[in-house]
């Protein structure tokens, strides 16, 4: 193997680099294990064509009546939520502050996406798929929650209202 | 273009005692640059009318069926027609220059260009009619009209011509130059085009596979999950084959316009393979935000998206360190004092500082996309656009710039119009980009989704962003300007009479000009091989897993 010429300074910065790099994969991974802040990534599947009815993969989980705000057996809330051209359903929830809340969102028509602003709810809604996030509120307020990819020439006008309350003040 | 044509005729002429091939890299050359510069100058005002539509500060402008044609034919001729023209102009012209043999067949070239051309203006009719209003990324299952996608395939298969073209150039003139070191400059270019066949592949299956099929009624249903992730394939290392030639002008052609000498000629090889390795098997970073892929291959690729800043790093240190000999060889004493000397006078010197200002804040930015849990902060705001208009708009499209005020005389004969109108132009793109993009950053953090074409939220966040739109809008206005100042200056260099003096193309040296390197810089068969791999690694089970979990399919929507 040949050697290459590489300037001592040159030296100095490669481990530099190096250095930088290891310590952003550090930062990451600690994130990624220790503070469970995950994207959505359940590799869930679904059918958006039935998913109103109370058959096939799914088994209603997403039908009108099942949808919103519900704490399951283990008190953990969750939410149910579909995306459609051009809302999600219900197009108003209410939520407390500071609690660890389950989402799963399923799309009934084309690819959409939705972001609370000011929270790292964010997610895509691919059809065909179930996208599920766990997170938690830290601001109280009415926000929107908006469509975030491009769904249709109205994608503009595709978003629903969060109102983030005091835990004390929530009820179900 | 009657302009061109008499050129293209008169640099035939005056040179019949020029070679054949240096003739062929200049006609090539400048045909496939004023084809992407075409496309820019059409592009650029649909851009200036988006930032006023969106911001609705005027009524009579709103219409979304206009708005989202608009943003899909300013996506496609920015992100497909504009690049891939340039690149391939560049690299014709770097093939004739450094290599100084002839194409193996000018006709291949040729027919890899109309293909290109004609793919264009196919996918332009359906795109400006709004009948392909599904932006440049058009995820499935909404979809547009065929005559778009066959356009836009027939784009991509003109540009593996020149693949084939850029890489069997390089391997003939190893033949017959055995052992000898092949050109930086040309190491760079047929690496890009190698990087270019990986990369493309992944669209081109989505197309072919899944949405020509479906959009002609051969097939019913298709799986968005699996499109979107063919798609992620090409979408991170697209960025890497348009900022290419950026690096490549800065190592092997700024090094001699500054005055100077390239620090070194192997760390640039190295640059190159790392961008080749690292770009192509991490497109998850596009992904995190989706259900069909689990976590683990989002951390795998999250890992390797961080690798991709290594060369850039080592690319800012090398270049730093060429403008500073540059400074110093012209008399800078001191710390700093080799600033003042450098030639800021001189478009690709200017162009590469501009740049690296840009890139340097706009990597930044790249950190915070990259990282796996911050993404949920900006995934598909307004911050997105911002981001790659600063680093793609402005770092990479500045070099395009400082590259045609370079060649355009050398290939037609006549002198630059005005290298002080291309000096303030380029300036003036810089801070027009600044002016732009950082609002548009803002807007993303203030939480503003993207591709919207009017803001109806009832809620006090929307009044947040109105000053916001405000300055874009300004800035905007700077860059529309600029990129006139540029396309008369080319426009008007042709109509020149002025002569130009200096012909000569020649390529940078490196304070130690390698007389030899090892193989591995200087061959691309093992980096394809290991790519191979790698790609096997990163994207073999996440597209296999769609053979057996079972999506229930998408039907086609209309949008
Ligand atoms: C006057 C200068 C420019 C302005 C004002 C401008 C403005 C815009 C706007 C408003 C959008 C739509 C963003 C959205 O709604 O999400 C857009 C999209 C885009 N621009 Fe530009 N642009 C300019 C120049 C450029 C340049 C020079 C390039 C690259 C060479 C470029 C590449 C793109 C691409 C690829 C898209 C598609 C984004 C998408 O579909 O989400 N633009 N531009
Ligand atoms: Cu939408
Ligand atoms: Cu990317």
């Amino acid at each position: 193997m040949m050697a290459i010429h590489i300037h001592p300074l040159e030296r100095k910065w490669l481990f530099v680099i190096a250095v930088i790099i290891l310590l952003t994969w550090v930062v990451q991974l600690y994130y990624a294990l220790n503070k469970s802040t995950h994207p959505p990534s359940n590799v869930e599947v679904i059918d958006s064509v039935r998913l109103h009815l109370n058959d096939g993969i799914g088994g209603g989980e997403f039908a009108e009546t099942n949808l919103g705000v519900k704490r399951d057996k283990n008190g953990q809330l969750r939410v149910t939520m579909v995306a459609a051209r051009y809302s999600f359903y219900p197009q108003e929830i209410v939520l407390p502050l500071g609690e660890s809340i389950t989402f799963r969102f399923a799309s009934f028509d084309v690819l959409h996406g939705l972001h609370v602003p000011f929270s790292n709810l964010n997610s895509m809604v691919v059809p065909g798929y179930i996208s599920e996030v766990t997170t938690e509120f830290t601001r109280e307020g009415e926000f929107p929650i908006l469509c975030n990819e491009y769904c249709g020439t109205a994608h503009a006008f595709m978003y629903g209202k969060i109102k983030i309350v005091a835990k004390e003040k929530f009820k179900l | 273009m009657a302009a061109i044509e008499s050129d293209v005729s008169a640099i035939i002429q005056s040179n019949a005692q020029e070679s054949e091939h240096i003739s062929t890299a200049k006609k090539l050359g400048l045909w496939n640059m004023w084809v992407a510069f075409t496309a820019f100058i059409i592009a650029l005002p649909m851009g200036l009318y988006q930032v006023a539509e969106r911001s609705d500060l005027f009524p009579a402008l709103e219409s979304a069926q206009v708005y989202y044609a608009s943003i899909s034919t300013h996506g496609v001729l920015m992100a497909y027609v504009f690049s891939t023209f340039f690149i391939m102009g560049f690299g014709y012209h770097t093939a004739g220059y450094s290599l100084q043999q002839k194409l193996w067949s000018t006709k291949f070239a040729w027919s890899g260009f109309i293909i290109a051309l004609f793919g264009v203006v196919l996918a332009a009719i359906p795109l400006l009619t709004g009948n392909a209003s599904v932006m440049y990324t058009f995820y499935p299952p909404e979809v547009g009209h065929p005559i778009f996608y066959i356009g836009a395939t027939l784009l991509i298969v003109g540009s593996w011509f020149w693949s084939v073209d850029m890489i069997v150039a390089m391997t003939q003139w190893k033949k017959a130059n055995p052992g000898k070191v092949v050109p930086l400059v040309m190491f760079g270019v047929t690496i890009n085009a190698l990087l270019w066949l990986w990369t493309s592949a992944g669209v081109a299956a989505e197309v072919v596979f899944q949405i020509i099929p479906v959009t002609l009624g051969l097939t019913e249903t298709f799986d968005p999950g699996l499109a979107r992730t063919l798609f992620s394939w090409t979408l991170h290392a697209i960025v890497y084959f348009w900022l290419f030639p950026a690096y490549i002008v800065m190592y092997s052609i700024m090094p001699k316009e500054a005055g100077g000498k390239l620090f070194s000629d192997e760390m640039g090889r190295v640059a190159f393979v790392m961008l080749f390795i690292f770009s192509v098997p991490i497109g998850f970073h596009h992904l995190y935000m989706d259900p069909q892929q689990a976590a683990g291959w989002k951390l795998l690729h999250m890992f390797g998206t961080f690798m991709v800043a290594v060369p850039t790093l080592i690319t800012g240190f090398t270049i730093l360190a060429t403008l500073e000999i540059s400074g110093r060889l012209r008399g800078g004493k001191g710390l700093l004092g080799w600033v003042s000397r450098i030639k800021w006078d001189n478009p690709v010197v200017l162009g590469t500082a501009l740049a690296m200002l840009m890139l340097t804040v706009g990597g930044w930015g790249g950190v915070i996309n990259a990282s796996y849990s911050m993404n949920s902060l900006i995934h598909n705001t307004q911050w997105v656009p911002g981001h790659f208009h600063l680093i793609y708009g402005g770092t990479t499209v500045i070099m395009y710039f400082a590259v045609a005020y370079w060649l355009w005389p050398k290939i037609i004969g006549r002198a630059l119009y005005s290298n002080k109108m291309a000096l303030i132009q380029l300036w003036s793109w810089f801070f027009g980009m600044w002016i732009t993009t950082a609002p548009w950053h803002i807007l993303g953090l203030l939480g503003q989704p993207r591709r919207v074409n009017t803001l109806p939220y009832d809620t006090a966040i929307a009044a947040l962003w109105d000053p916001y739109e405000m300055v874009m809008l300004a800035g905007s206005l700077l860059l529309t300007v600029s990129g006139f100042l540029f396309i008369i200056n080319l426009v008007m260099t042709h109509l020149n009479t002025r002569k130009q003096d200096d012909m000569s193309v020649t390529y940078a040296v490196a304070v130690h000009q390698p007389m030899h390197v090892p193989k591995l810089l200087n061959s691309l068969s093992f980096w394809n091989w290991a790519m191979l791999c790698y790609m096997i690694i990163s994207y073999g089970y996440p597209i296999i897993q769609f053979a057996f979990i079972g999506t229930p399919q998408s039907t086609p929507w209309s949008y």
